[in-house]
């Protein structure tokens, strides 16, 4: 189906399955949420500055309220202390939701392999895209953003993917 | 100028505030040293360091007590900024501090049992936090200094003398500028009460810094303010370069003031940027954000990175400037100063812009001075304070350029001290574009800085050179050392204790932040709740510098 082709006359009537059509709404729909707490979030802000410019594809409506988004971008190094707090704003987050780790902090710890920085959020909340560097460049987000848009459109992801994770701040 | 003296620990109170009469009225920092591995027995395992600065700011000195039992007598009563100070030392060395109005971790969080910077505590040993502290505590502390009363009930206030409302300001808030978390009671918009809570990006900086040679340490530098990474690597490798008595060549001096100056702008624009974003005024961003790209741009052509440039080494900088970067800065300079002038056309005279800023977040110099505010927060109260006048470093005495000061402490003159810092910061970097001198950028000196590549590659001596140095890392003499450069939020200061190996004993930053942030409570209270919003921009807090 390509529902975005102009020569389509007015009229038509297509037939798709339901959720074809919804990979194609949410596809350049996503509200992203900024849980941006060191460099990395500089580096957002470059993302959404007018040189790379978010808005280019779909996903400029940058808010800090997780109720209302439904693509969290966690950039930054996320400690111990941080841990129940992103854990609280990811399950305020309403389903469907996607997670995307910018930078090496928040995917593995990075170079902070100490006693307080937590080696990874995907020890406590799923990660869909993992974005490496230290802190990764803008086109790097911007990568990971259309390759989620890529799957969205496909219907790669399955709603109950993540039926079987258990990070270490659940069930207590 | 400075000199150190030791003093008994059950004198410490007397002999600071003796020393404060005299005139070393500016607290600059308090840490403690967990001597039990050091290289030779010292007196007592554990010893605190304080370091003031005296009121004309050209030198400081160093007091050390050693301590036969971990408990002192607090100084908070004599400095308003030695209360998350000693904090600080209590979280990480479990030193207690006699009468201090508040003695609780500050850095990690309360779940945590020990104390990450002794010696005996393992540097992997992760502790999982799983309830983020309420602050009912400290509130109700905070609440009761203003005659508040108020009942307690499962981590709930109820029954308030006066209609409270209870609300946190971050940690994840789009106004709070990183992971900064206030916690603030309010009468209808009236901020009545605020405590801070901070630790939420500590990154264990500190302990990384004692398993890491001095120049691996250069890229933690780089986080700590992440607005301005370059500046943060000249004041760490300036601190051990005059631990290693080693000369920079005129030209790698010259190259590092022009970069100081460059990444005053790069921070400043940021911190304006923001502040005016919270303010309503999104336009703004665009315009200075846009030169701060140019700067990216120039910057990762110079040193292969946008933000966190690893530039600096020991004894001089990973490479000299590239052919044509004095064109492409001049290019940047102009942008940066269009950026600005389209910016303060907008705000110059526009009422609203000045009825949000004139007399709001207002601190004193009294204040200011006392919790050891500095940088552009301390002059914007008319304090004169400026490490590059006061005390010179790098040949900044050659260079003609003003120290901007404020005259209220408010918002608008924080605001408008960083728009004018922008203006004297093009002028040294244009003066030092004019007379660059020629010459090595790096020392001389095979203990210190890395053979050519030719001579690793082509000589035994090279090679050995090459893998003693990395393996090892350059050999500092003992000692302890104190150094600061003015970087964009005032002194920043390392202080540095060696045992004659190549990676340090213990680091301790003196970030500008950490005492801006803890007198933030105290501004804003009595003001609007939309003001403190601007007053924290204003502040530039950095979450990366603050924590560590």
């Amino acid at each position: 189906m390509e529902l975005s082709n102009p020569s389509l006359p007015n009229d038509i009537a297509i037939t798709t399955k339901l959720d074809e059509a919804i990979g194609w709404a949410r596809e350049s729909s996503l509200w992203p949420m900024i849980f941006g707490t060191a460099c990395c979030a500089i580096e957002f802000m470059s993302v959404a500055a007018s040189k790379y410019d978010i808005s280019r594809f779909g996903a400029e409506v940058v808010r800090f309220s997780p109720r209302q988004a439904d693509l969290l971008i966690v950039s930054g190094t996320v400690t111990y202390k941080q841990g129940p707090i992103l854990k609280q704003i990811y399950d305020q987050m309403s389903e469907p939701k996607w997670v995307i780790s910018m930078g090496a902090c928040a995917c593995s710890g990075g170079f902070y392999d100490n006693y307080t920085t937590m080696q990874g959020i995907d020890q406590i909340i799923p990660v869909d895209l993992y974005v490496g560097g230290c802190p990764p460049r803008p086109e790097a987000l911007l990568d990971a953003l259309l390759t989620l848009q890529k799957d969205l459109r496909t219907n790669k992801y399955n709603p109950n993917r993540h039926e079987n994770f258990k990070g270490l701040l659940d069930n207590v | 100028m400075f000199e150190n003296m030791i003093v008994l620990s059950n004198e410490i109170h007397a002999f600071i505030k003796s020393k404060y009469d005299e005139g070393f009225n500016y607290l600059l920092d308090i840490t403690a040293i967990d001597y039990s591995d050091y290289v030779t027995q010292q007196e007592e395992d554990f010893a605190l360091v304080y370091i003031l600065r005296h009121e004309s700011f050209k030198n400081h000195i160093v007091i050390k007590t050693y301590l036969h039992e971990l408990e002192i007598e607090t100084i908070s009563d004599i400095f308003k900024g030695a209360n998350w100070l000693e904090r600080e030392v209590y979280d990480q060395y479990g030193i207690s501090f006699k009468n201090h109005p508040n003695l609780r971790r500050v850095l990690n969080h309360k779940e945590f049992v020990g104390h990450p910077l002794r010696k005996s505590y393992p540097i992997t040993k992760g502790q999982i936090l799983h309830e983020t502290d309420d602050l009912i505590d400290e509130m109700n502390h905070r609440l009761l200094s203003k005659d508040l009363v108020c009942k307690t009930e499962n981590g709930l206030f109820t029954e308030c003398s006066k209609d409270l409302m209870f609300l946190n300001l971050g940690p994840s808030h789009p106004a709070s500028h990183g992971t900064i978390r206030t916690y603030v009671a309010l009468d209808g918009e009236t901020v009545e009460a605020a405590v801070s809570e901070i630790g939420y990006l500590h990154r264990g900086f500190e302990k990384s810094c004692e398993n890491h040679t001095y120049n691996q340490i250069i890229p933690y530098t780089d986080r700590l303010n992440y607005c301005s990474a370059i500046s943060n690597n000249i004041a760490f490798v300036k601190t051990v370069e005059e631990m290693l008595g080693v000369t920079l060549s005129e030209r790698a001096q010259a190259i590092r003031v022009m970069l100081l100056e460059l990444s005053r702008i790069e921070d400043h624009v940021v911190c304006l940027a923001a502040v005016l974003v919270d303010m309503g005024g999104l336009t703004n961003y665009w315009y200075m954000y846009n030169p701060r790209e140019d700067i990216y741009d120039l910057l990762s052509k110079l040193t292969g990175a946008r933000l966190t440039n690893s530039y600096m080494r020991v004894g001089g900088m990973a490479n000299d400037l590239y052919e044509g970067f004095e064109e492409d800065l001049k290019a940047v300079i102009k942008k940066i100063q269009h950026g600005v002038e389209q910016t303060l056309a907008l705000i110059k005279h526009n009422r609203i812009f000045h009825d949000r800023t004139q007399n709001v977040g207002v601190i004193s110099a009294e204040d200011a001075l006392n919790y050891a505010m500095t940088g552009p927060n301390l002059r914007a109260t008319g304090v004169a304070f400026d490490m590059r006048k006061d005390s010179p470093y790098y040949g900044y005495e050659n260079y003609e350029f003003d120290v901007v000061v404020g005259s209220v402490g408010d918002v608008y003159d924080r605001v408008m001290v960083r728009f004018a810092e922008i203006d004297e910061s093009i002028k040294i970097i244009t003066q030092v574009m004019e007379n660059l001198p020629e010459g090595d950028v790096n020392v001389k000196d095979a203990s210190v800085t890395l053979p050519d590549k030719e001579a690793v590659y082509g000589t035994i001596e090279g090679a050995m050179n090459q893998f003693k140095l990395i393996y090892e890392g350059v050999k500092v003499p003992v000692g302890e050392h104190y150094s600061a450069v003015e970087a964009t939020n005032g002194e920043l200061g390392f202080f540095i204790v060696s045992d004659g190996s190549g990676t340090p004993y213990k680091v301790k930053v003196k970030a500008p932040s950490f005492t801006a942030m803890s007198a933030y409570p105290e501004i804003i209270e009595g003001s609007q709740l939309a003001d403190a919003i601007l007053t924290l921009g204003s502040l530039n807090i950095i979450a990366g510098e603050m924590d560590r």
